[in-house]
């Protein structure tokens, strides 16, 4: 089903002539109200009246993650405190999270696209949601949940956690849609299994799934265990939150980026060149309808290639391949972003502990772990166990206060952490995604 | 009145333990009573040896961690209930033990062990007024 017929599938000419209006509008709109971009458009002897064309777009500079930390927490916001409704927050690659904000009508945006996201994915007015996407500064939760509404189903505000619980309340409420990250869908198919619960005796019919990467192994395990259509969604929080693109169950090759509201861009990571239609590189988008925080040419740091053939389902925007990886070091594990610097951080506040560390990254059982290795040294070295005991919980207990994620600590013997020259290897991943 | 004992930081993985006797052996240093305490994930090997010197340069050159404390060596009647009084005495005066471990040697008609305390001064006080002996690091080491 098509949420929205009339944008959804707009012939090119029309879309890309909106695309060109709602562009000048939102360089306007930076350049008057956030010093960053004045800035940096005056810096590049750009004005908004100079973009006469789409092409003309790849001439601005690029929007990082460091940009919107350098102007934590709200230097990037376009509009006073007073008409931003709603912040939300995701990991940053140091102490500082990346902080986003809504106004009403980006809210009402934000539920529209998760609305035609749910209904690409083949979701009605009559289904009844189960939405275990985490609720709270994640946007996960809250994006699945307003769009829900939207739509007109029926949405159960799960969030994550308690596992039994979420499987007695789908065979009792009759959930028919699962939202979740992929690795809990599994997660719930093996606590369902433990509890002699069969999911082809459930209602539920399809799932959506995102906020980690997964490959098409992983769809066909989710859909042959818990008995439904398995479909991609695509978002980050900087951009809206989920809903930035979405499979179609029609096709399910591809997620259809939402392009009457972001333009989509491709880019060789190293030198920032725009690559054409069909090459790999990393995704950058350009918000030309957000209010509180538009964003020009953010580096997403995914990897992903742009299709612009026509697809069955009708829509006429483009769709990118199911992202394949990243750009920088970024983790994500159990749908939370971990930058490896945000544990140095950590390691280097706790006195004594020098930053000699090693993240391991795994999947035990569908559900990601993160194992922290972390040299002794004098400094720090007791001769009792209880001190060094000690020792590796307070390093838990930070990494979990900063950064949300759950790390077991195991002290090392010092040098046993290769040292190298230049950028060390900080970063052994076992997951085979 | 104090002794000087090496603590070194293992991980526990085979081979570990083997490879720090090796390295004393091999410096000629000669271990007089040792203890190991143990986690999941690593141990803490205490060592009472005859050149503390020897032993820390040789270990500390094999990148191993070690650290210097201080503990008390203490003279127990080898009988039912002499190692229970020396208890006694401590845990009146209100004195902590951290751990304790015993010397492979006698001194005399005596057994040995080693105790760490949270207090270590206090603790030399209150065994010494009840005129518990306490042995010299110098003697223990060469014993």
């Amino acid at each position: 089903m098509i949420w929205d017929e009339e944008f959804e599938t707009l012939p090119r000419e029309a879309l890309e002539a909106l695309q060109l209006k709602r562009l000048v509008s939102t360089l306007e709109r930076v350049y008057a109200t956030v010093p960053f971009y004045k800035k940096r458009f005056d810096e590049c002897g750009l004005k908004p009246a100079d973009v006469k064309s789409l092409k003309d777009l790849k001439r601005f500079p690029f929007t990082t993650k460091l940009d919107l930390r350098d102007n934590y927490p709200y230097g990037m916001f376009t509009v006073p405190l007073e008409q931003v409704v709603r912040i939300h927050a995701s990991s940053g690659t140091t102490g500082k999270q990346t902080v986003v904000g809504y106004t009403r009508r980006d809210i009402n945006t934000w539920a529209e696209l998760m609305a035609r996201s749910l209904a690409a994915g083949g979701v009605q007015k009559n289904d009844i949601i189960h939405n275990s996407y985490g609720y709270g500064l994640f946007t996960g939760g809250l994006g699945v949940h307003y769009g829900a509404e939207k739509l007109g189903a029926s949405v159960i505000p799960m969030s994550g956690g308690n596992s039994k619980r979420q499987i007695i309340i789908m065979q009792d409420f009759g959930s028919t849609v699962l939202t979740c990250t992929p690795s809990y869908a599994l997660f719930l198919a093996e606590v369902a299994e433990e509890m002699g619960v069969d999911f082809k005796n459930l209602k539920l019919r399809v799932g959506i799934f995102g906020a980690e990467p997964w490959s098409e192994r992983m769809r066909d395990e989710i859909e042959r265990k818990l008995n439904i259509q398995a479909i991609d969604i695509y978002g980050l929080s900087e951009i809206i939150g989920p809903g930035v693109g979405i499979e179609c169950i029609e096709a399910k090759r591809g997620l259809h980026v939402f392009e009457d509201h972001f333009i989509a861009e491709i880019i060789d990571p190293h030198t920032g060149e725009v690559l054409p239609y069909g090459e790999r590189g990393e995704l950058v988008f350009t918000t030309i309808t957000k209010e509180a925080l538009p964003l020009v040419r953010y580096r997403t740091r995914d990897i992903s290639v742009l299709y612009p053939q026509p697809c069955k389902c009708g829509r006429t925007v483009v769709r990118m391949e199911r992202v394949s990886g990243r750009s920088d070091d970024m983790l994500i594990i159990r749908g939370v972003n971990v930058f490896p610097s945000q544990i140095e951080s950590v390691l280097m506040n706790i006195k004594g502990v020098e930053p000699h560390y090693l993240l391991f990254v795994d999947r035990k059982g569908n559900l990601d772990t993160l194992d922290v290795h972390v040299e002794v040294n004098e400094k720090v070295f007791s001769d009792e166990v209880k001190d060094l005991q000690a020792l590796g919980r307070k390093i838990e207990k930070e990494i979990k206060d900063l950064l949300g994620v759950t790390a077991g600590v195991k002290l090392v013997e010092p040098k046993t952490i290769q040292r190298s020259e230049g950028k060390a290897q900080r970063v052994i991943d076992k997951r085979n995604i | 009145m104090k002794v000087e004992q090496i603590s070194v930081f293992l991980e526990n993985k085979p081979g570990a333990l083997a490879e720090v006797t090796r390295i004393l052996g091999e410096a000629g240093v000669n271990i007089r009573a040792l203890s190991l305490a143990d986690t999941k994930d690593f141990g803490i090997l205490r060592l009472i040896v005859n050149d503390n010197e020897k032993a820390r340069e040789v270990l500390g050159r094999k990148g191993l961690t070690v650290r210097k404390t201080e503990v008390v060596a203490v003279e127990v009647p080898d009988r039912p209930g002499g190692l229970a009084e020396i208890l006694k005495v401590l845990s009146e005066a209100g004195i902590n033990v951290e751990y304790l471990y015993a010397f492979v040697q006698q001194s005399g008609e005596n057994a040995i062990i080693i105790f760490r305390f949270d207090e270590i001064d206090r603790a030399i006080a209150a065994l010494s007024e009840k005129k518990v002996r306490i042995l010299e690091g110098k003697k223990v080491y060469g014993l």
